[in-house]
């Protein structure tokens, strides 16, 4: 079990070691988060009324934030996709180490990086207008909770990059994934807008819980559309935890089984 | 001692529609090297794939140094080094930092993973690169940097996946001439290879095999005399073919094989030496000049020939 994580951890620092010895890939996903964060602030800040203090960007944040964990499961996926193709796999898994170290040191290495695009983000929403109003505890609590769905969702991109094994191909699918599914939510725009069908889908998606979840750990009310006395619209914090779960309970032996037997 | 042993290994593939292994047995003495030597789709990777713990067979056993490998694959990946057809190594990252890495992941302390990735580098010549990222490496730097990894905690027992496959010539005899250097080391090597003349080159033994199974075994002298022994050549101008072959045919007492693109005679001699002054003096009378003649040893395209029936450099899927 020592061994385990040690050999994890190796692999998460072999991911730094990438991100030094290529620090675009880092300032690359950096920069897109923030580019977000300024266009829609300034494209559509003026225009959606939100009938809270402090205008849109004060709902945009928890949004965009939830949007940009989500969307590190591509890079997640194409990473290991990457490892397969190159044969570098079969050489992790010809080594006397953990199994699992491969792909939990992955997703390790994936949440660190969220960190720091998370950091930069939140000083890119602060320029702009962006004043989280709760203490500094829930502050930081909506940042832990976008780490761990972020965590959660990278092994969705474990599983996708293990199964579809081409890194440009899985990076396309995880975005045809992440794109709606961030979208079709209550992150950008109140779902009351949306055609009722469309509302039912956006209020159980789990971004929407999500991005709610966030919003009131940084004290704002949240909007919620068709079925406002629902269960994630009265719940928003235990209906994220319970899809964390659920989403690592499937997830996590899916990758692992995929992973063993990578070469069958 | 026999450092591997595999006892009839089966492996298919698209639920038994493919058998990429066939029932296929083969054993390594101790510090010494077997090539296994077949075309593309033979089984080369996929019986290195089973030594190495990569790959569970459907039926069969395999050891390594003594150590099931099915049910024991822990230990085995703590004796072999592996090194594939592909350079599996990070090529993000430096020369360097790969072998500390590998070193870490073998659990070598940290100094220890250091001082080891050094001297590697320093083995194999790759000193100078060290600090740059493997993507910038030649493709024979790459080989060597991914051999130096399977080499970290000297293994016992060491598999090559087509070392040189995709190299260039001087790719090629570089990273012959550091198996060379390992194989005097006293590792026990399992070389695959679909290349003759680098079976002929590095291995003690080879084991042809074809659709999954072995089909002929030996040295590389056994094999060769197996298919027969020494056949005597001559090339002449175009109008002196039909004489030539009278001569050569009376000689040698058999039946001659001629190639009318290249105006050569060929057919199979007893005593060569002999046969061959006897054709010289014979031609001489006749006054036909040969353009070339000599003694030929089988090479080993010539066993696989007769051994498959087909050429080896075929392509049997890709």
């Amino acid at each position: 079990m020592k061994n385990a994580i040690i050999d994890s951890l190796i692999i998460t620092k072999r991911q730094l070691l990438q991100l030094a010895r290529v620090p675009e890939v880092l300032i690359f996903s950096t920069i897109q988060p923030v580019m977000f964060v300024l266009l829609f602030r300034f494209v559509f800040g003026g225009s959606i009324s939100t009938g809270q203090p402090g205008g849109y960007i004060q709902l945009l944040m928890p949004g965009i934030f939830v949007q940009t964990v989500a969307f590190t499961l591509a890079a997640t996926a194409s990473g290991l996709a990457e490892d397969m193709k190159k044969g570098l796999i079969d050489r992790f898994r010809s080594l006397p180490i953990a199994r699992s170290a491969l792909v939990v040191g992955r997703t390790l290495g994936d949440s660190l990086l969220n960190i720091v695009v998370l950091v930069v983000m939140a000083g890119a929403g602060l320029a702009v207008g962006w004043r989280p109003t709760s203490s500094i505890v829930s502050i930081l609590a909506a940042f832990l909770f976008l780490l761990m769905f972020g965590y959660a969702l990278s092994w969705t991109g474990i599983y996708a990059g293990l199964a579809v094994k081409d890194a440009r191909t899985v990076q396309n699918v995880s975005f045809l994934i992440t794109f709606p599914m961030t979208f079709l939510s209550n992150a950008f725009a109140p779902t009351t807008g949306m055609p009722k069908a469309l509302q039912y889908v956006a209020e159980w998606n789990p971004v929407s819980s999500m991005v709610a979840a966030c919003r009131q750990l940084f004290g704002l009310k949240n909007q919620f559309g068709a079925t406002a006395n629902s269960f994630p619209s009265q719940h928003p914090l235990q209906t994220s935890v319970i899809y964390m779960l659920l989403i690592m309970a499937i997830f996590i032996p899916l990758s692992v089984r995929k992973y063993k037997n990578s070469s069958n | 001692m026999k450092s591997i042993s595999a006892e009839h290994l089966v492996k298919t593939y698209d639920k038994g529609a493919v058998r990429a292994l066939d029932d296929l047995s083969l054993d390594v003495e101790e510090g010494t090297v077997l090539s296994v030597l077949g075309p593309n789709g033979a089984g080369k990777t996929t019986t290195v794939r089973i030594l190495s713990t990569l790959l569970k067979p459907d039926s069969g056993h395999a050891q390594v140094a003594g150590i099931d490998v099915i049910k024991h694959p822990d230990k085995v990946r703590e004796i072999i080094g592996l090194s594939g057809q592909y350079a599996a190594v990070d090529e993000t990252l430096t020369g360097w930092d790969n072998l500390v890495m590998f070193g870490r992941l073998y659990h070598l302390g940290k100094q220890q993973s250091i001082d080891r990735a050094n001297e590697l580098l320093e083995r194999f010549s790759l000193t100078d690169s060290a600090r740059r990222p493997i993507k910038t490496y030649s493709g024979g730097m790459r080989r060597r940097l991914d051999l130096a990894a399977s080499l970290i905690v000297s293994p016992k027992v060491l598999f090559l996946d087509e070392p040189t496959t995709g190299l260039d010539p001087r790719g090629r005899m570089e990273m012959w001439s550091v198996i060379e250097e390992l194989v005097k080391g006293g590792v026990t090597l399992l070389l695959t290879t679909q290349y003759l003349d680098e079976a002929d080159q590095l291995a003690d033994e080879i084991a042809v095999i074809d659709h999954g199974k072995v089909i002929a075994r030996g040295t590389s002298d056994a094999l060769k005399s197996q298919v027969g022994g020494e056949r005597l050549e001559v090339i002449v101008e175009a109008h002196q073919i039909a004489q030539t072959i009278q001569i050569v045919e009376r000689i040698s007492g058999q039946s001659a094989h001629i190639d009318v693109a290249l105006r050569k005679i060929s057919s199979p001699v007893s005593q060569g030496s002999k046969a061959l002054m006897d054709v010289l003096r014979a031609l001489d009378v006749a006054a036909i000049h040969p353009l070339d003649v000599g003694l030929k040893r089988p090479s080993l395209d010539d066993v696989f020939m007769s051994l498959t029936g087909h050429v080896a450099e075929e392509v049997v899927n890709s």
